[in-house]
């Protein structure tokens, strides 16, 4: 595990501690975005499933619609009649930042020309089969909206919560490990040092003593 | 203002054009991506793509960016399940299993 690139000086003990600091700090403060991400996120997914089952049951009972009003009158006229649309359904986007991650809700505007009047074909040749699928599928649309807007929210985060929790990992297993292994390699490289030195200095004043005595018995 | 996008095939999203959507028929797989990938996302935020043609977008369209939401549908062929899938696939991403089932 011990990584020895490190130069063992006062100097680097102070930087490796300073690092230590700001990587634990970061961490804690990382773990804390996942873990309210997760929060929302949990909240969010489970309205997603409801909402995307209610929006896939109304989908089939719309395509049914469809079909009915498909075999009770000719093709051609029933693309015509769909063709040109007289409602228009616009959107406007707004963020909304969730623990630094973008989330754009949608406004949906459906207007009609007129109140009630939502039909883009003349009633003369059309099956009335036609009118009531073309009314169950406008009022699916909201919900499909909704839809829009909460699965792709959690996507983000979920994009999110996974960039977050490999970032908290590499911290917690990685950085903060090494950062603790340098700064004890050099604590114990600096007393080893300090030792030597000390030892040497006594062997140095045993021989300056040595040699004193040496030097008053000649004399 | 955004707009907002079907694609599919024509029997499946005939409806929609009728409540303001932009409907874009494709007859497969490989034209639908390509069509997702010619819309220009400063117009269209959601595109619903029905799921008989949603398979090739699921794995290779990039999804980058938060705009467009691409949401998939069920058509006329029925249910594949492939939106629930998705869903799934999200809670997995974020907590490491599908605890919600």
């Amino acid at each position: 595990m011990a990584r020895k690139t490190v130069n063992p000086t006062r100097m680097e003990l102070q930087s490796q501690k300073r690092r230590l600091a700001t990587a634990r700090k970061g961490h804690k403060l990382l773990k804390d975005k996942r873990d309210e991400l997760m929060r929302r996120f949990l909240e969010m997914v489970r309205e997603n499933k409801a909402l995307r089952a209610e929006v896939e049951a109304a989908l089939a009972e719309s395509s049914k619609n469809f079909a009915v009003a498909r075999s009770s009158m000719a093709p051609q006229i029933m693309d015509t009649a769909l063709l040109m649309p007289s409602q228009s359904a616009e959107l406007d986007i707004s963020y909304k930042n969730v623990m630094s991650v973008r989330i754009p809700e949608f406004k949906v505007e459906m207007c009609s020309p007129s109140e009630g009047d939502m039909y883009s074909y003349g009633f003369a040749f059309t099956s009335p089969e036609l009118d009531v699928a073309v009314e169950a599928l406008s009022d699916v649309a909201r919900k499909m909206y909704r839809l829009a807007e909460v699965e792709n929210a959690c996507r983000l985060m979920a994009e999110e919560i996974e960039r977050t929790r490999r970032r908290v990992n590499a911290l917690e297993h990685v950085m903060i490990p090494e950062y603790e292994e340098n700064i004890r390699f050099i604590t114990m490289k600096l007393d080893e040092n300090e030792r030597s030195t000390t030892s040497r200095l006594m062997k140095v004043k045993d021989m300056m003593v040595k040699a004193q005595i040496e030097a008053r018995r000649k004399a | 203002m955004y707009k907002i996008a079907v694609i599919g095939d024509s029997d499946s999203i005939c409806g929609f054009s009728a409540i303001g959507m932009t409907a874009m028929a494709v007859s497969d797989e490989k034209e639908a991506l390509e069509k997702l990938r010619a819309l220009d996302p400063s117009v269209f935020a959601v595109v619903f793509v029905t799921e008989n043609v949603y398979g090739l977008i699921a794995e290779e369209y990039d999804r980058e960016n938060a705009i467009p939401a691409v949401i998939p549908i069920p058509g006329t062929t029925g249910n594949t399940g492939a939106g629930m899938r998705d869903v799934s696939k999200f809670v997995e991403m974020a907590v490491g299993s599908d605890i919600i089932s």
